[in-house]
């Protein structure tokens, strides 16, 4: 069965030949007309419409985004804080860069919207410190949406104010987790904080009701606001409604964005007919399905159950190609839709190495707070470089399993399954590879072999 | 602490942007490190000073990012992307290119003080692996011969000013 075709929402307008991300082109396109129309509707029935079209986060968690807002505290009488996660920095993940780059009016529009649907009175766009030029593009695009009245004080004559800054990280992955952004934007270290009691809806920025939306989820929003939640609901599958931008990237022929109807296409489809399969002589050996901490797939192996179709449960028996790309589909096969990140692996990739590569960046961005984290992450990388580089035992495979079993479940926050997850589904998938590996070393690389380590 | 008319300017507008004057640590340390080039010995105490904090909760703070530096750098500044996407396509490579035309190691400048190479972790462009960021602007798909071509267009800049 071939590949369907892409739908695209979000991505409507990246790459498009003469379309620029200042505000003259956005209005031509139609631009903050939603805007307009939602402002002259009730805040409870837009957040209604969130509800109705079953959007989930788009930054990892796949949590439902208008559950998400119906937490939030509005009786405290304390301002609501709205917070845009733009520190994309899970390894595999590069959508948003491209929305924030090239059409920064529709987030700014989709932020707006979900300010007024939330009585918001300040909003702040989190930015990783990587991407100053995206940081200099939204402050521009801020500035020409303030003048237009789109953004500031009394939005379009209506009386609601809601002010929108910039506000730029610093190059710690940790402040892609909500309470550690938030830490970050009130100026400490990303340490993030212990839930209970500081659930962002309720104790968030300056101990505030907070929203914390990834930039993807903020423009769902806006299309859900133009065409309706029954609408959005309708696209994608039950549970999993709107689109889902994939981002594929490693050893593949056509690596890049595809966006696509939530759980409407399989791996398989996304990896060999949109992608055009392995590169020339090789073979598919593994896959990271959403960001590098999602749990690894093995081409080969085989995944059996019983799921949900509508009212029915039905047996399914899928190959990693037969997987539908959905948060719930992942999910029943131990991994998870994650941010959209696809990292895929070839036939010529050692898996200690790939392992060792992860573990490296999972050690470096640990931010130090809970015990078995900091030395697990640190651990877990020094075990797998030294196999590398340095002596490899049989008994590492074991050593390895058995750190990272006592991270996860025993931090604050979901960093410590994060940095666990890659070391023990690859144990699980490839153990005889780690096992092997004192042998596998005794043969010379290929001289065009890329180190991953 | 020396800096220019209009960085103090705008660190007296980024402070106006947040209710309470502590999350304008960040911006302040951007700005001072754009001006300077790095963060001075002086950084902490000027900025817990301007946003009523103590030198300690500055200090934290720029120990804590990656991106903060006590030193001074290079007048380039390469970091090429060491994670996972990259990596598989050459990335190791294209960061032992850099060290090679500049004749330092990753996390060291250059010896005529021109270049400063670093391997960073994931700068979210891993469809265009392997990439690079010089100073402001990501170079996408740097294989070596990209990185040699980059390089030379460097040092051409380089000899130019001399």
């Amino acid at each position: 069965m071939s590949a369907p075709a892409q739908t695209r929402i979000i991505f409507q307008h990246i790459d498009e030949p003469g379309y620029t991300n200042d505000l003259a082109c956005y209005v031509r396109h139609g631009g903050y007309e939603v805007l307009k129309s939602a402002v002259k509707r009730k805040p409870e029935e837009l957040i209604d419409e969130v509800k109705k079209s079953g959007l989930r986060g788009r930054g990892g968690a796949g949590f439902p985004c208008g559950v998400k807002w119906g937490l939030v505290d509005r009786k405290s009488g304390k301002p609501i804080y709205l917070i845009v996660n733009a520190d994309e920095s899970e390894p595999g993940t590069f959508k948003d860069r491209y929305i924030i780059h090239q059409d920064p009016h529709q987030l700014i529009e989709g932020t707006m919207i979900s300010c007024f649907a939330n009585n918001v009175k300040q909003a702040y766009i989190y930015i990783r410190g990587e991407m100053p030029h995206g940081a200099r593009i939204l402050e521009q695009a801020i500035a020409e949406a303030r003048a237009a009245g789109f953004v500031g004080p009394n939005l379009l004559g209506t009386g609601y104010s809601c002010e929108l800054f910039v506000h730029r990280g610093a190059g710690a992955y940790i402040c892609g987790e909500e309470t550690g952004l938030i830490e970050s934007l009130e100026g400490k270290r990303a340490n993030p904080r212990i839930k209970p009691p500081y659930f962002p809806a309720v104790l968030g920025l300056y101990q505030c009701p907070t929203i914390v939306n990834n930039v993807e989820t903020l423009c769902h929003v806006k299309y859900i606001a133009q065409h309706g939640g029954a609408a959005f609901s309708q696209i994608g599958t039950p549970g999993n409604t709107g689109t889902r931008i994939f981002c594929v990237s490693g050893l593949v022929q056509r690596p890049g964005y595809y966006e696509f109807p939530a759980g409407k296409i399989t791996l398989g489809q996304l990896l060999y007919d949109v992608c055009g399969g392995p590169l020339p002589g090789r073979k598919f050996k593994a896959v990271i399905p959403g960001g590098s901490s999602a749990k690894i797939l093995r081409f080969g192996e085989r995944f059996k159950g019983k799921r949900k179709v509508g009212a029915e449960l039905v047996d399914y028996d899928w190959g990693v190609e037969d997987v539908p790309m959905d948060f719930d589909s992942l999910g029943m096969i131990g991994t998870m839709g994650g941010s959209g990140g696809v990292i895929v692996m070839d036939d010529s990739v050692n898996m200690v190495e790939a392992l060792a590569n992860i573990n490296a960046f999972y050690a470096h961005e640990s931010c130090g707070q809970c015990t078995p984290c900091r030395e697990g992450s640190l651990w877990m990388k020094r075990i797998t470089t030294r196999m590398v580089h340095g002596t490899a035992r049989a008994e590492d495979a074991a050593l390895l399993q058995g750190v990272a079993d006592q991270i996860p479940g025993r931090t604050i926050c979901a960093f410590g399954e994060a940095c666990s997850w890659p070391t023990q589904s690859f144990m699980a998938k490839f153990g005889d590879e780690f096992r092997a590996y004192p042998e596998t070393k005794k043969t010379p690389k290929p001289a065009d072999a890329a180190p991953l380590i | 602490m020396n800096l220019q008319p209009a960085t103090l300017q705008r660190i007296d507008e980024v402070i106006t942007h947040y209710p309470e004057k502590r999350s304008a640590t960040l911006p302040l340390l951007h700005l001072i490190q754009e001006d300077v080039g790095h963060l001075p010995a002086d950084t902490e105490t000027w900025v817990a000073a301007k946003l009523g904090l103590q030198p300690i909760n500055v200090y934290e703070v720029v120990t804590f990012y990656p991106m903060f530096r006590r030193q001074p750098i290079g007048r380039r500044h390469i970091k090429v992307c060491r994670t996972l996407s990259c990596a598989l396509l050459g990335g190791y490579k294209t960061c032992e290119t850099f060290e090679q035309e500049f004749n330092t190691k990753a996390g060291h400048t250059s010896p005529d003080g021109e270049v400063t190479v670093e391997f960073v972790e994931c700068l979210a462009s891993c469809g265009t692996a392997p990439v690079v960021l010089i100073d402001d602007d990501l170079h996408e798909k740097v294989d070596c011969a990209k990185a040699k071509q980059l390089s030379a267009q460097i040092k051409a800049e380089a000899a130019r000013r001399r």
